[in-house]
């Protein structure tokens, strides 16, 4: 579990294509489970608008209960592990106001990133978008001859698609993170920050390895030790033959020029050393600005993310180090619509994200829809505040047409996610700034929009005491729709979308100031419905 | 003391016992209830879908319709919701100050400094968690998320519900997940909604109440509106008509579509 990548390979850029089938009758590709994940066009932004989504994936019963098991033994481990420390307010404060330093200073910050790194060997590159930053990997790997690489789990390289780029060059990429794995070998969407295969039970992911491994023993049992033996030997190959490594980064660290890999499996570690040459590459927004700054996500991050007490492993590397892991090291500093997300006021919190992923664990909304309705790399909440602000330039928010400007309404902003969020992003106040501005750049598109028509009539209602308690007498009259039962069942649309599982009681026979005027007012003062 | 009672757009309307409970309730503790009758919404479902400039007329409306409060004229606002006292506390004077409005932001958080949700006003401004009910019935407790996460009333409802009389208080299983109604979330991503809706009538089911309660009417509706539909027997209560029930004027166990006969609200 590692928490840099996923991967997005299509049938082409699978490491094993040219491997035997793994047993007679077994060259199909299992059924998936839950029917054919739609590929992205990128990475950020696939498939139908959320509620379409999430009204298929709702079908899926295995991966209802998958998500439900897994998120709510997540939830628990992780309160259990955050309740034992004592100051962990005073840690995520810490961290807010760190990741809100570092927003402020972001530019000066990463030239110092930059000076430190090139100072020790490294060399820097500056990407504006997920193409240059695709270009520049796939020219490195080029330049070494890599025809293959080996990949540490990482969201930035998820999100620029970056195994699709080098699969489309020849270049095959092994993620050899064990979920990332997974949803590799199934040709399947990760559907989760963290744990990209967490919509995958052990049944299953024992018949992806059987199918597509290549090397899997015939005889693979669904006991999860026996699943991580088989990948391991067969990730073991990839390791040693590398030449090119390719990793995201948790942290950088400014003024020493440190990257940081925060992993469970040693897969990274192993990524990160073997091979001679390392590519990074980081969002800019993972900066730290000095080493000590670690103290504090490294005591947030595990504990939020996993549940663990101390992160397994963690890698931090300087530079280059001659006769010590990789000879050569490049990072990539990735923008990509980043910048933009800078300069938003409000927005610009999301920004903070260490991509720990507790608050899609804790989200009734992801609990039942899962990672897949979400139709970007970054789903549940913080996908929902990150993903329509980092393609607001391409649509996104304020483009109602593009399916990622349903995802701020994603919510029910129950405000479980800001509880848990390690560095306070107030996800709730986001998405309802979000919708605001979704709002607004509907207002100069003209045309009629049911929504906006019933919100102006139903606040022309709501500003007046007058007419407010006129309406409710007057909706009084409807009391009798209820018949016998007292409920409404049935309705036309749009409240069908309410009577379609719900009933909804008929109004009563009086309404409140109805009620008031009758039993506390003098006939001289009665005056509630004027 | 003297409280005004913000209604609430949702129970004035649909669901008068809950305000009717709430006067009641504070009327038998010895207060002044006002109705101030310009009221109509705290501008919650507005800002909370976007539209932030219909809002504005809104909230202005309640703001200035509260804010005598701010000058004394009473002593507290009174707010039997805990997501519309979150709105007032955490939303009215952004939607103000965004629209360029900060006089009258400065009013609403005067106003809001002074508001209090139900369980706030009981135990932290009037000092009472036995509130002389009873109330004999089998009950479970929902604690709806802007009560629980926005105001932070933490067990308040509970030491209430604790001291009735005669009720049987059982733990709601995986009480605090969302029931999944989010306002305009109900119809925008119905199907959702729904889904979270199943597990929260199930958990309530699981208790054998005869009523659950909350500090929510519209959190309430959307429970009840499950139950009703899956025909479960068990009714919804606002907790103020159950902390308004006595041996003397006890409240009825609410009809439910399982054994509704003509019985009029």
């Amino acid at each position: 579990m590692s928490r840099t990548f996923l991967g997005l390979p299509r049938r082409l850029s699978r490491p094993d294509d040219d491997a035997p089938p793994a047993a007679a009758g077994a060259g199909e590709p299992p059924e998936s489970p839950f029917g054919p994940v739609p590929h992205p066009q990128t990475p950020l932004r696939w498939g139908d608008a959320f509620p379409v989504a999430a009204r298929q994936t709702l079908q899926n019963a295995q991966l209802r209960r998958n998500l439900g098991h897994a998120t709510q033994v997540i939830r628990a481990k992780r309160a259990a592990v955050v309740g034992e420390v004592p100051d962990w307010e005073a840690l995520r404060d810490a961290g807010s106001a760190l990741k809100e330093r570092v927003m402020a200073e972001l530019p000066e910050l990463l030239q110092q990133l930059e000076e430190n790194v090139t100072a020790r060997g490294g060399v820097v590159h500056w990407a504006r978008d997920a193409a240059e930053a695709n270009r520049i990997v796939t020219e490195i790997a080029r330049a070494k001859g890599a025809d293959e690489v080996v990949k540490v789990k990482s969201m930035a390289t998820q999100e620029i698609g970056l195994n699709e780029h080098l699969a489309a060059e020849g270049i095959a990429a092994v993620e050899t993170d064990l979920a990332e794995l997974i949803v590799q070998l199934a040709d399947d969407m990760p559907s989760h920050i963290l744990v990209p295969a967490i919509h995958r039970n052990r049944t299953e992911i024992r018949d992806i390895f059987l199918a597509r491994m290549g090397d899997a023993p015939p005889d693979l049992s669904d006991v999860p030790r026996e699943l991580a033996m088989a990948a391991r030997a067969h990730l073991r190959r990839k390791f040693l033959s590398a030449k090119v490594a390719v990793s995201g980064a948790n942290f950088g660290v400014a003024s020493t020029g440190t990257l940081a890999v925060v992993e469970s499996e040693g897969n990274g570690r192993m990524c990160l050393t073997l091979p001679e040459t390392l590519v990074t590459v980081m969002g800019i927004e993972k900066l730290v600005p000095d080493f000590e700054d670690l103290e504090v996500f490294l005591q947030l991050l595990p504990r939020s993310s996993t549940g663990e007490r101390m992160n397994p492993y963690t890698s931090l590397w300087t530079g280059v180090t001659p006769g010590d892991g990789p000879s050569e090291f490049h990072l990539v500093l990735l923008d990509n619509g980043r910048t933009d997300v800078l300069a938003d006021e409000v927005g610009r919190a999301a920004l903070h994200c260490i991509r720990c992923s507790a608050c899609l664990n804790v989200c009734p909304v992801y609990e039942r829809v899962g990672g897949h309705a979400y139709g970007s790399v970054y789903p549940g909440p913080i996908g929902a505040i990150l993903t329509p602000q980092l393609t607001a330039s391409t649509g996104g928010v304020s483009g109602h047409d593009d399916v990622n400007a349903a995802l701020p309404y994603a919510s029910t902003l129950c405000g479980a996610c800001y509880d848990v969020c390690p560095v306070k992003i107030d996800i709730p106040s986001i998405l309802v700034d979000l919708r605001a501005r979704e709002v607004d750049a509907d207002r100069s598109r003209g045309g009629v929009d049911p929504w906006a028509a019933a919100m102006k009539a139903a606040s022309w209602l709501m500003s007046d005491g007058g007419r407010f308690g006129r309406a409710g007498r007057a909706a009084t009259l409807a009391h009798g729709l209820g018949g016998r039962d007292g409920v409404i069942s049935a309705a036309p649309p749009p409240v069908s979308a309410w009577t379609r599982s719900r009933d909804l009681p008929a109004p009563p026979r009086q309404t409140f100031r109805q009620w008031w005027a009758k039993e506390h007012e003098s006939p001289a003062d009665a005056g509630g419905e004027r | 003391m003297r409280i005004a009672l913000a209604a609430t757009c949702i129970a004035d309307t649909m669901f008068p016992g809950a305000p009717r409970a709430t006067v009641r309730l504070l009327e038998r503790l010895g207060h002044e209830v006002v109705f101030p009758p310009g009221q109509a919404c705290c501008g919650q479902m507005h800002v909370n879908t976007g539209y932030f400039a219909e809002a504005v007329p809104v909230v202005r409306n309640h703001v200035e319709t509260f804010a005598p409060v701010a000058d004394g004229e009473w002593d507290a606002v009174v707010i039997p919701s805990g997501s519309c006292t979150g709105s007032v506390r955490h939303q009215q004077a952004m939607v103000c100050r965004r629209a360029g409005l900060d006089g009258l932001a400065a009013t609403a958080e005067a106003v809001a400094a002074k508001t209090y949700e139900l369980s706030e006003l009981l135990v932290d401004v009037l000092g009472v968690t036995d509130v002389g009910a009873w109330f004999p019935h089998r009950v479970t407790y929902h604690p709806t998320c802007h009560s629980l996460r926005m105001l932070r009333v933490g067990d308040r409802p509970l030491r209430l519900l604790r001291a009735v009389e005669d009720i049987d208080l059982v733990e709601l299983p995986a009480a605090e997940s969302c029931c999944g109604f989010g306002g305009t979330f109900a119809l925008k991503n119905a199907d959702t909604s729904a889904a979270m809706l199943a597990d929260k009538t199930a958990h309530v089911r699981s208790t054998g109440a005869a009523v659950v309660t909350a500090g929510d009417m519209s959190c309430l509706m959307h429970i009840g509106g499950g139950l009703s539909r899956q025909r479960a027997g068990v009714g919804t209560l606002h907790l103020a008509e159950i902390l308004a029930s006595t041996r003397e004027e006890p409240t009825a166990l609410p009809a439910t579509r399982a054994d509704r006969t003509g019985v009029s609200r």
